[in-house]
C-alpha cells in the first residue's frame, strides 16, 4: 500500500529577519510529514528540496494515488533507505515557492496587493531559519539528520551551521559549497528569457491576467540540458528525427531531442511561477558561506558538529564531485565526521532522484547506521 | 593468512588515540578494529563501491577516491598514522604515493607480500611466477601491479631519504626479525618523513 501524505501548512506571525535587512512580517509555510515522532522526539529527519519540488518529497495524494508521486518517493517512505516506519520525516516548500510556502503570487499584508516582483529577495539562510521556526513549533529540539541533494543539500549545509547544536548528521547529495561563474551564468540565462518575456511584465503579470510561459519554458529547457549528462542524452536521443526524414525546417521540430526539450519547458510552465525561478536561482547564486570568512571554507565549517555525508555523482556536470570533494576536505581539515561516496552512474546531476543501487542502498546503510545508534542510546537510558 | 590475526599484528603498531587514514581500506575491518580496540579515529580511503558499503555498514567512515589521482584532500601533518597495508603492489605511482604517505602522516605504516619470500625463490628458479597463499593469483589474473621485496623498499625509502623507524616481516601473523626477506611472506614498515637540518 502506498504512503499517503497530507499536506499541512502553519502560519508564522513574528517577522523573519531576511539577509538583505527586509522583513517578512507574516508568513505561511507548506509542509508534509511521515512516520511518528516519537516520545523523545529525537527521531526527527528534514528533508530540503531543490530548485523545482515542493514539500510533497513522498507518498501519493489519496484523491490522485496514480500521479502526484512524491519526487523522491524512491528514498523515503516505509522500508525505503530513508524509512518512515523508524523515521519521522519532514519536507517544507521553501518561502517564495509556489507549492503553498508564502511567495510572490500571494497577498502582501502590508499592502493588500500582490507581491509580484517586490517579494523580497531571500536565501538559503533565511530559509534555513523560516524551517527552523517550524521545526520547533513541532516541538522538535533536535535533528536527527537534515538530508537535501542539489540546491537542498545547500540546505542541509547550511543548517549543520546556523544551528550547529541541533543537527546530528547531515546529508549533502550532489551539491557545491557555492556555485561557480559557469553554473551562475546558466542561470542568468534561464532569468534573462524569463525577464524578456512581454508577458512578465516586470514580475507583476498577475494583475495583467497572464503569464510568461515562453520564459519560464526557455529557463526550464536550458536547465533540463544541465541536468543530464552527455552520454544520456545521446544514449536516449542520439541524433533520431522526430518524422523519420529532414524536413529542411528552421523552425519546425526536426530531432527528438528538440521535441523532449519543448515537452519538458511545456509541462513546467503550467506548474511553475516565474518570479519564484528567480527568486530560487538568486538563492542558489548568493549562497557561499566561505565568502564572510575570506573565502576559507574550511574556516567556515568550523561551526559545523554534524556528522556528514557526502555523495556526488561523476557524471554530474552542474554540481561536479570536485565541488562536493571541496566539502569533505573543510570537514576532513577541521576533523568532522565524514564519509564520502564518488557514484559512477551514468545520468548526470539528475542521478540524485533516481534509483541508482549503489546510492539508494548506502544512503539506507547509512541511515540504519544512525536509526541503530538513536536504538543504542535509548536502550541504555 | 588469518586475517584477524593479520590485523591484531598491523594494530599493534598503531599506538592508542591515534587519528588514522588507512589508504586502501578494503571493507574497513583495521579501522574497525582500532576504533573499538584502540580507541582510534580518522577515515579510510578506498575506491570500490562495494567496499565503501563495506565500510558504511560497519560504522567506519571512508573517504570514495581514486589513490592513483594523490592525496591532496588531506593536509601536511594532519594525521599520526597513514596506513598503507596490501596497497602499494595496486598503484601506478607507488613512489609519489609513499612520499604523500608520510607528508599526510607523521607515521607511515606500509606492508606488502615480500616477493623475495624462499617459495617464491623457487618457484622463479623453476621458471613459473610463484603462486601461493600470500600471492594466490596467477600472473595473468593477478590485481598486483607490481612485486617488490623487502629489501627492495629499503633500497626506495633510501633513495627517498625516508627514515625507516622499524621494519619485520609477517609470517602466520607472528613478526620475523630474522632475515625477512628469504623467511617472510609479508613485509612490513614503519617510517617517518627524515627531518633534514638546515644552517
Amino acid at each position: 500500500m502506498s504512503l499517503i501524505a497530507t499536506p499541512q501548512t502553519m502560519s508564522f506571525n513574528e517577522p523573519l529577519l531576511l539577509s538583505s535587512g527586509q522583513r517578512l512580517q507574516n508568513y505561511q509555510l507548506a509542509y508534509e510529514t511521515y512516520g511518528k515522532l516519537n516520545e523523545k522526539k529525537d527521531n526527527a529527519v528534514l528533508i530540503c528540496h531543490a530548485l523545482n519540488a515542493s514539500h510533497h518529497v513522498a507518498g501519493v495524494y489519496e484523491a490522485n494515488s496514480e500521479s502526484d508521486v512524491g519526487w523522491w518517493d524512491s528514498m523515503i517512505g516505509p522500508n525505503k533507505p530513508v524509512d518512515t516506519n523508524k523515521f519521522f520525516v519532514i519536507c517544507i516548500n521553501n518561502l517564495g515557492s509556489c507549492f503553498g510556502s508564502t511567495g510572490p503570487m500571494h497577498i502582501n499584508s502590508e499592502t493588500n496587493k500582490v507581491w509580484g516582483a517586490d517579494f523580497p529577495v531571500v536565501t538559503v539562510e533565511d530559509w534555513v531559519h523560516s524551517q527552523e521556526r517550524l521545526i520547533r513549533a513541532l516541538g522538535i529540539s533536535r535533528l536527527i539528520a537534515v538530508m537535501g541533494g542539489s540546491l537542498g543539500g545547500m540546505q542541509a549545509l547550511s543548517w549543520s551551521l546556523e544551528y550547529p547544536d541541533k543537527v546530528d548528521h547531515c546529508v549533502v547529495i550532489a551539491s557545491a559549497p557555492n556555485l561557480n561563474a559557469e553554473n551562475i551564468a546558466f542561470n542568468e540565462v534561464a532569468r534573462r528569457a524569463i525577464v524578456n518575456d512581454p508577458d512578465f511584465h516586470g514580475g507583476h503579470f498577475y494583475e495583467q491576467n497572464v503569464i510568461p510561459k515562453r520564459g519560464l519554458k526557455i529557463a526550464r529547457m536550458v536547465g533540463h540540458i544541465t541536468y543530464l549528462s552527455d552520454d544520456v542524452m545521446n544514449s536516449k536521443f542520439g541524433r533520431s528525427l522526430r518524422n523519420g526524414e529532414i524536413k529542411y525546417s528552421t523552425q519546425d521540430i526536426e530531432f527528438e531531442i528538440e521535441s523532449y526539450l519543448r515537452y519538458q519547458g511545456e509541462k513546467f510552465s503550467d506548474y511553475f511561477d516565474a518570479n519564484t525561478y528567480l527568486l530560487i536561482t538568486r538563492a542558489l547564486d548568493y549562497f557561499d558561506p566561505a565568502k564572510a570568512h575570506e573565502n576559507n571554507l574550511t574556516k567556515a565549517l568550523e561551526k559545523s558538529k554534524a556528522k556528514f555525508l557526502v555523495v556526488s555523482f561523476k557524471t554530474d556536470w552542474r554540481f561536479s564531485p570536485a565541488r562536493s570533494r571541496e566539502i569533505v576536505k573543510a570537514l576532513i581539515d577541521n576533523k568532522r565526521s565524514v564519509t564520502y561516496a564518488e557514484i559512477d552512474a551514468p545520468h548526470g546531476h539528475d542521478a540524485f532522484l533516481l534509483e541508482d543501487e549503489r546510492y539508494i542502498e548506502l544512503v539506507r546503510s547509512y541511515f540504519e547506521g544512525i536509526h541503530k545508534k538513536l536504538n543504542a542510546v535509548t536502550t541504555h537510558e | 593468512m588469518n586475517k584477524n590475526a593479520f590485523i591484531e599484528c598491523i594494530a599493534q603498531l598503531v599506538p592508542p588515540n591515534s587519528r588514522v587514514l588507512d589508504l586502501g581500506c578494503g571493507d574497513g575491518a583495521l579501522l574497525s578494529y582500532l576504533q573499538k580496540n584502540r580507541k582510534c579515529t580518522g577515515y579510510g580511503v578506498e575506491i570500490d563501491d562495494a567496499n565503501v558499503q563495506a565500510c558504511v555498514k560497519s560504522d567506519v567512515e571512508v573517504i570514495q577516491l581514486n589513490l592513483d589521482e594523490g592525496l591532496t584532500m588531506f593536509s601536511d601533518q594532519s594525521f599520526d598514522v597513514v596506513l598503507q597495508i596490501d596497497t602499494l603492489q595496486h598503484l601506478r605511482n607507488a613512489e609519489t604515493m609513499l612520499l604523500e604517505t608520510i607528508r599526510v602522516g607523521r607515521l607511515g605504516i606500509v606492508s606488502f607480500p615480500n616477493f623475495a619470500h624462499w617459495p617464491n625463490r623457487l618457484s622463479i628458479l623453476g621458471g613459473r611466477m610463484p603462486v601461493t597463499k600470500r600471492l594466490p593469483y596467477q600472473w595473468y589474473d593477478t590485481p598486483n601491479i607490481r612485486v617488490g621485496t623487502f629489501d627492495d623498499f629499503g633500497g626506495l625509502a633510501n633513495k627517498n631519504n625516508i627514515k625507516i623507524l622499524d621494519s619485520f616481516g609477517i609470517k602466520d601473523a607472528k613478526q620475523v626479525r630474522l632475515l625477512p626477506n628469504l623467511r617472510a611472506p609479508t613485509a612490513v614498515f614503519k617510517i617517518e618523513k627524515q627531518i633534514t637540518v638546515k644552517d
